[in-house]
């Protein structure tokens, strides 16, 4: 253990010595902090603790496109609320970028007093915070998700697949109030865009009282760097929101007076709404309350009846789940089920719920209250209030946004279990 | 490097300002010896993230026909012979002089005829096309494969030219099909958020 704390000194202790480097090159006064304890002890292969030698477990999944590359997070296996960063779900639109973070800073300008540029020694000398939330990509569960192409190499329909863009951990970072201090945010401001640093400068705009509110600036994930798939050494952290807003490898925040009509956001992620005489939904923002059941679930096998435990997740962007209610009679009846501590905003909450298998046919499904007493709906309400036809929802290429559907998953007499939300 | 003055201008006065009296800019910060002012360079460096009306974009021209020429070159290869989409992303519905009339039913096609704002064609390809290697083409080049864009789409003529004046007077045939309007937040509270 000593020898981990001395190997990680000294990897600070470099990586000052970098930074300072760097900025004797650009004859910047020296800033941040300086790891002066003594050299540590021999290499040490356990400084970053491994799996043991005969655990397996589910790794996350991948689809590829030329324009997406997805990884999805293996929910079955999970209990409790935190994902593992090596299992955090992962998309991106184009190459990953490399980031030396002792040659990283970004800037904020536009509609401000003083633009400034912030390195990593900046950033973990301001006031920080950590927040344990959720973060879900805007396409998570979305219809295409619950239809296997039948194709080779085409996904299976399994919890990872339909609800696995979504992850939850414990974000560290700065506020962007603490920063919007610093640089004197000017009052006729009134929205800000954050444009990452990857092969496509993923750019979206983000309204100025939210970014006041609760976001940050995150460098920290679990408690370790930020994964570089992540955004690695930044990024922007957006609670509640699609996970689309929380820009990876933050390059400036530009603050303007309007929403910027960037690509990501004003066409890519807007869609079609039947009830609005198919004129587009953009500027969605919020995930509303979801949850699902991640076991028993889709892919899995109940090999003889009796005693399982379900258990879940359930979350809401706008604030904390009140209640979870489950049925096991495919929507007949509901009872609560038990809620597990941490009950955080905007975080995944952990419910679980007793049931013994009879070995009969039966459909199981959750159903999420959050705190402002918005309650999940059945796929016929969505459909209902989006003016969709079922049918509309059964093509493979179907695609839609901030998708909350009631998951119902059917276990059949043998105890396989399958996806019947559009059966 | 060409950058609108109208841009420029108000970021020196600024500079200069904060240079001819150090201590002003420090006084009021919370935290004494954080972050660095970067110089006006840096910040251009960044490049031009288009505003929706086009007061930022930076001077530049180009016709279709140089569009179609570079479009060929820079495009073609993943968005199909003529926009028609590849394995990248469709890029014209309806077709020269005859503009794509009606909804988008279909929530995965964005040709440019959908697009809220010509301004936003000319951001995007600005900064992040060709794929990865987004900010190689030069203002009068993504002036031009703009205009060969909107004239296959039907929403220009041929012989228009676009330019830092022109492209952002460009009337979008699907402007006014976009809900909210006037994006807001927080949206209307009377509603269930997934309606």
């Amino acid at each position: 253990m000593d020898s981990n704390r001395s190997d990680r000194r000294r990897f600070l202790r470099s990586a000052a010595l970098a930074g300072l480097a760097v900025g004797a090159q650009k004859s910047a006064s020296a800033q941040g902090l300086t790891d002066t304890s003594a050299p540590g002890a021999p290499p040490n292969t356990h400084a970053h603790g491994q799996l043991a030698p005969h655990a397996a477990p589910a790794g996350r999944g991948v689809t590829k496109s030329i324009t997406h590359t997805t990884y999805y997070t293996p929910l079955a296996d999970s209990v409790g609320i935190i994902t593992p960063s090596s299992l955090h779900f992962m998309q991106s639109h184009s190459r990953l970028p490399e980031i030396d973070p002792a040659k990283y800073s970004f800037i904020i300008h536009g509609m401000v007093e003083r633009p400034l540029a912030f390195n990593m020694d900046d950033l973990k000398r301001l006031p920080s915070v950590s927040k344990i939330r959720f973060l879900e990509c805007l396409g998570n569960s979305s219809p295409r998700r619950h239809v296997s192409e039948g194709k080779p190499n085409s996904t299976p329909v399994t919890v990872q697949y339909t609800h696995g863009i979504m992850s939850c951990n414990e974000w560290g970072g700065v506020p962007l109030s603490v920063l919007f201090k610093e640089v004197g945010v000017k009052k006729e401001a009134s929205w800000l865009v954050a444009e990452g640093a990857d092969g496509s400068k993923y750019t979206y705009a983000i309204p100025l009282s939210k970014a006041i509110d609760d976001c940050m600036v995150a460098y920290l994930q679990n408690g370790e760097p930020l994964r570089q798939e992540n955004g690695f050494p930044a990024r922007l952290f957006v609670p509640g929101f699609g996970a689309n807003h929380s820009v990876k490898w933050l390059r400036r925040i530009m603050i303007v007076d309007e929403p910027y009509m960037t690509w990501d956001q004003s066409v890519h992620h807007s869609a079609a709404r039947a009830d609005m005489g198919y004129k587009s939904r953009w500027f969605n923002f919020v995930w509303p309350p979801k949850s699902v059941i991640t076991r028993p679930s889709a892919g899995l096998k109940l090999n003889a009846p009796g005693y399982y435990e379900i258990t879940g997740l359930a979350w809401s962007g706008w604030g904390k789940v009140r209640k979870v209610d489950v049925s096991v009679d495919g929507g007949k009846s509901w009872k609560e089920a038990k809620l597990q501590d941490p009950i955080l905003p905007m975080a995944h909450t952990r419910f679980n719920f007793d049931w013994t298998w009879t070995g009969e046919e039966a459909v199981i499904m959750a159903r999420c209250t959050d705190d402002q007493g918005e309650v999940q709906p059945t796929l016929a309400e969505l459909n209902r209030h989006w003016g969709r036809e079922e049918k509309d929802r059964l093509e493979p290429k179907s695609n839609t946004h901030y998708w909350n559907a009631i998951q119902p998953w059917k276990i059949a007499k043998d105890g396989s279990i399958t996806d019947v939300l559009f059966a | 490097m060409c950058y609108s003055l109208r841009f420029f201008v108000p970021l020196v006065t600024v500079g200069a300002i904060l240079l001819a009296v150090p201590g002003v800019g420090l006084a009021q910060r919370a935290y004494s010896n954080v972050g660095r002012t970067p110089s006006q360079e840096e910040i251009q460096a960044l490049g031009v993230i288009a505003d929706p009306s086009g007061k930022n974009l930076p001077p530049g021209k180009g016709t279709p026909k140089e569009g179609g020429e570079l479009y060929a070159k820079q495009c073609a290869a993943c968005h199909g012979k003529t926009g028609e989409g590849g394995v990248a992303d469709q890029l014209v519905m309806g077709a020269p002089g005859a503009p794509h009339r009606g909804m988008f039913k279909d929530t995965d096609r964005h040709p440019i005829s959908f697009f809220a704002y010509s301004t936003t064609v000319w951001d995007y390809i600005n900064r992040a096309m060709p794929a990865n290697r987004g900010g190689s083409l030069k203002p009068d080049e993504v002036y031009a494969v703009v205009a060969y864009l909107l004239y296959m789409n039907g929403i220009i003529k041929e012989t228009d030219v676009m330019d830092e004046r022109t492209l952002p007077k460009v009337q979008m045939p699907n402007h006014d099909n976009f809900l909210p309007a006037k994006p807001v937040w927080p949206p209307n509270p009377k509603k269930p958020s997934w309606y």
